[in-house]
């Protein structure tokens, strides 16, 4: 089957690419792009661990064929914060052990992160159900919503006065 | 878990989409959110040689409502529909089933033309349709027509559409009465064990309007057209809510599978029903 060009913008960054129509989202990022954040976790739209950002949505990338994603803007965890400058959601996770083996954790963030902008100040019954689409097997999800939860007061802080 | 080989295609316009099915034939599949039929192509359940992708299509994207008509075309995603607000007005039963479907991810890819087509049992808007007395316009080669939600179904995805056709809207008239979608799930996310939609309007000798529709207790959903009336009949009181559950429990046909055996469901269908016309009652 004949390969397609797509061209993606993944933070910020346009790429393109060649892929088969068949090809997941989840792949290209992945093993073509090498954009690793997002995980492949059960490949069956359950777990959430491949979680990114496309035009203002929270999709699970291996639920996507890339085709389908041309043209779209992607955020990853990589477009969220980087080891030198981490998210506020990042520090949070850290701060609070929302997170032991790490890997849900960049689908839980980048969900985690459109949530906050849809729902600035969720109560833990919003962050639960608003996380109902990421799986975290070692958690227990406790210090996940708290992370979470500590993120929104602090994104709703006023900015600090120089 | 990589799907079989495709071409695929994404028409701009309905008229396009409409000709490229028709050409393609059998051999081509409609593609809307995806998030049925790629899982089903993972597992090689649904082999299509070619996907038409509707998401370019602007004008299957529009909830309108005016007056008492509520109409939603078929690429609004499970999502839209709950974020709507004028629509929550006219029919705040859409989005208490559509927060009830699978995860938020999910729910901003999948589409209600997509959950109604499917002719997936486990679907949750079908039921919902039958309640609504919803109508769905299908196009085709042969133009444009009408088929009643309660006529569409007729076995486990096998529907009044024809494979040329493309669902493109639903319709349905607005229903501000008491209302209730009740589901019961092994976990969030999860497809129905059992799941009731009711709606209900009372005024001052009872109950002027009843409907009542199931969830994934048979290979269609079903609409209780006998118990629906029994309510209007004798008003709803503990009694007549026993016999619309009695009335409606002889018209499932659940199977044993991985959410339990058909006498559990059974079992279930009856305290989730009941629980939905009392919900939907209180709120009337």
């Amino acid at each position: 089957m004949s390969k397609k060009n797509i061209t993606l913008s993944v933070n910020g960054q346009t790429h393109t690419t060649e892929a088969e129509p068949r090809e997941l989202l989840i792949h290209v990022l992945r093993e073509q792009l090498e954009i690793t954040g997002p995980h492949i976790g059960c490949e069956t739209s359950h777990c959430g661990a491949c979680t990114v950002e496309i035009d203002g949505r929270s999709v699970k990338s291996c639920t996507l064929f890339a085709v389908q994603a041309q043209g779209k803007e992607i955020t990853t965890i990589e477009g969220l914060g980087n080891p030198d400058k981490l998210h506020v959601l990042q520090e949070k996770f850290k701060e609070h052990h929302g997170l032991q083996c790490g890997y849900c954790t960049p689908g839980m963030i980048t969900r985690a992160h459109r949530l906050l902008e849809e729902n600035p100040n969720p109560t833990e019954e919003d962050v639960r159900f608003g996380i109902a689409g990421n799986l975290c097997r070692c958690t227990g999800y406790q210090n996940i919503v708290k992370a979470v939860m500590a993120a929104a007061e602090e994104l709703n802080q006023p900015e600090a006065v120089a | 878990m990589i799907t079989g080989t495709f071409e695929y295609h994404q028409p701009e316009s309905l008229p396009a989409a409409v000709t490229l099915l028709s050409q393609l034939g059998d051999e081509a599949r409609v593609i809307a959110g995806g998030h049925s039929l790629i899982p089903m192509m993972k597992l090689r359940l649904a082999t299509p040689e070619h996907l038409i992708d509707l998401q370019a299509i602007d004008t299957l994207k529009s909830i309108s409502i005016d007056g008492g008509s509520v109409r939603v075309g078929a690429m609004v995603t499970q999502s839209d529909l709950i974020t709507h607000e004028a629509l929550f007005t006219a029919a705040p039963i859409v989005r208490e089933t559509a927060l009830q479907i699978a995860d938020p991810q999910v729910r901003y890819m999948g589409t209600i033309g997509g959950n109604v087509a499917n002719g997936d049992p486990g679907n949750d808007m079908p039921a919902l349709m039958q309640c609504l007395d919803a109508t769905f316009t299908l196009v085709g080669p042969d133009g444009e027509r009408t088929v009643a939600a309660r006529e569409f179904y007729e076995a486990a995805y096998f529907t009044a559409r024809d494979d040329l056709e493309i669902l493109t809207e639903v319709s349905f008239s607005a229903c501000t009465g008491g209302y209730a979608y009740e589901k019961q799930k092994r976990k969030i996310g999860d497809y129905a064990t059992a799941a009731a939609a009711v709606l209900l309007t009372k005024n001052a000798d009872g109950c002027s309007h009843a409907a009542i529709a199931l969830t994934n207790l048979a290979d269609t959903p079903i609409y209780c057209e006998d118990a629906s009336q029994q309510l209007m009949t004798h008003g709803v009181s503990d009694s007549s809510i026993r016999d619309a559950v009695t009335s409606a429990m002889g018209q499932i046909d659940p199977v044993d599978d991985n959410r339990g055996p058909a006498e559990f469901k059974k079992h279930a269908a009856a305290i989730i029903l009941d629980r939905a016309i009392r919900n939907a009652w209180a709120r009337a």
